[in-house]
């Protein structure tokens, strides 16, 4: 019987079409990304049904751990070095100007002011590390209530967002919205996950 | 591999100019496509595509303090839930004769716990609230627009003789109870609620059913 004869075809395949593809997917994750900023705790948010989007702008964020630490927030380079030389002239702390710089590219810090420059003195892998104490919150030393009304003071159109561990005992809570209160923020956003179906 | 054709006017030029060996111009682009694909999976890791979802509270303002600027609610109209411990909800309401309250329920904050009572209860006060899932309905097939939806639902949530949540959380309670019971609002269709501090009084109804 005589053999057949298979062609020999190359092996090499055209691989344009599939850099094409490669490369749009990654023209599309480098446009929609957007970096998770470094948190210096980990919270489970309660879920709930509601689809209202939080700002993406403009918003002060209080971080609050199921241990009732609570962290602050804010957006705005500039309104950040405003804010803690504000709070340097208030609680007589002072700053150096590298610390004001490395303040206005801190996502969220939950130290008393007069730690701040300590923390603002680390650097990013050890702050990352060190175990903050959260802001006071109570009625003798509510700094958290300063923070929000100097920032307030800077960008009036400013959103307060709470986000906050579902183990959190609800007296902290009623702290931190008693504080809102206090300061005249009588609209505010609770931050929670969607709810997984039922 | 992707190639680009080395197609060269070679013909043209007979017994010319001597030329140099013609290379071949087909590049290698595997390490490019790697270069992407690795790319590509580190974009698709530290990227955070769902932004978080929120739900807005109004809270009355505090300075607000003489009678006759604050809400008056009527007896028959009210309910008051307890967010206690263990993921228990306390709630009574008061009965509108001799304005004293009833006896408290214990629940949870399960679909048939909290959510059928309060469902039964608005629609028992605000005979309009199952319109809103028509309402909801009709935006989903397009026949409405949302600004048309939520001045609709909006209106009926704040019907005048509708049920008034009046949320008190003690101590014992957490964070995930107060979102939850929000939700429920949220779900249930209330358009009134509050949250207010709980009084020695309703402490005291705690302990005759077993709860702080």
């Amino acid at each position: 019987m005589p053999k057949v004869k298979v062609p020999r075809k190359s092996t090499s395949v055209d691989m344009t079409a599939m850099t094409d593809v490669a490369f749009l997917l990654l023209t599309f994750f480098m446009l929609a990304t957007k970096f998770k900023p470094d948190e210096p705790v980990i919270v489970d948010t309660p879920s709930s049904v509601s689809q209202i989007l939080l700002p993406e702008s403009d918003v002060i964020l209080l971080t609050i751990d199921k241990d009732g630490r609570v962290f602050f927030g804010v957006d705005g380079q500039q309104t950040k070095e405003q804010l803690i030389q504000r709070m340097g002239e208030r609680y007589k702390v002072t700053f150096t100007p590298a610390q004001i710089k490395e303040f206005s590219l801190l996502s969220t810090f939950g130290t008393p002011i007069a730690q701040l420059p300590a923390l603002l003195d680390m650097k990013s892998e050890e702050r990352l590390k060190a175990v903050q104490p959260g802001i006071p919150t109570d009625s003798l030393n509510n700094e958290l209530a300063d923070w929000i009304w100097q920032t307030r003071l800077l960008n009036k159109d400013v959103r307060v967002a709470v986000k906050g561990d579902g183990q959190l005992a609800y007296p902290k809570v009623k702290q931190v919205i008693a504080t809102l209160q206090d300061k005249k923020v009588n609209r505010f956003n609770f931050i929670t996950n969607m709810e997984k179906g039922e | 591999m992707a190639e680009i054709a080395a197609d060269g006017g070679g013909g043209k030029h007979k017994g010319g100019k001597k030329r140099g060996k013609k290379m071949s111009t087909r590049v290698d682009f595997t390490p490019m496509v790697d270069l992407g694909f690795l790319l590509i999976t580190f974009f698709m890791l530290t990227t955070s595509m769902n932004k978080p979802k929120t739900m807005e509270i109004n809270m009355p303002d505090k300075n607000v303090k003489t009678e006759e600027e604050k809400t008056k609610v009527k007896a028959s109209q009210a309910v008051t839930l307890l967010l206690t411990q263990d993921d228990k909800v306390v709630y009574y309401f008061i009965n509108p004769k001799t304005g004293e309250p009833e006896t408290p329920e214990i629940t949870n904050y399960s679909k048939g716990g909290i959510r059928a009572t309060l469902l039964r209860e608005n629609k028992a006060r605000n005979p309009y609230v199952d319109s809103i899932a028509i309402y909801k309905e009709q935006l989903n097939i397009g026949n409405i627009n949302e600004a048309t939806y939520r001045a609709n639902a909006n209106r009926i949530k704040g019907y005048e003789d509708g049920l008034i949540v009046v949320i008190k959380a003690t101590d014992k309670s957490n964070y995930k109870n107060m979102i939850d019971i929000l939700d429920e609002m949220l779900i249930c269709n209330i358009g009134r609620y509050a949250i207010v501090d709980i009084t020695p009084i309703e402490l005291e109804m705690l302990k005759t059913v077993n709860l702080e």
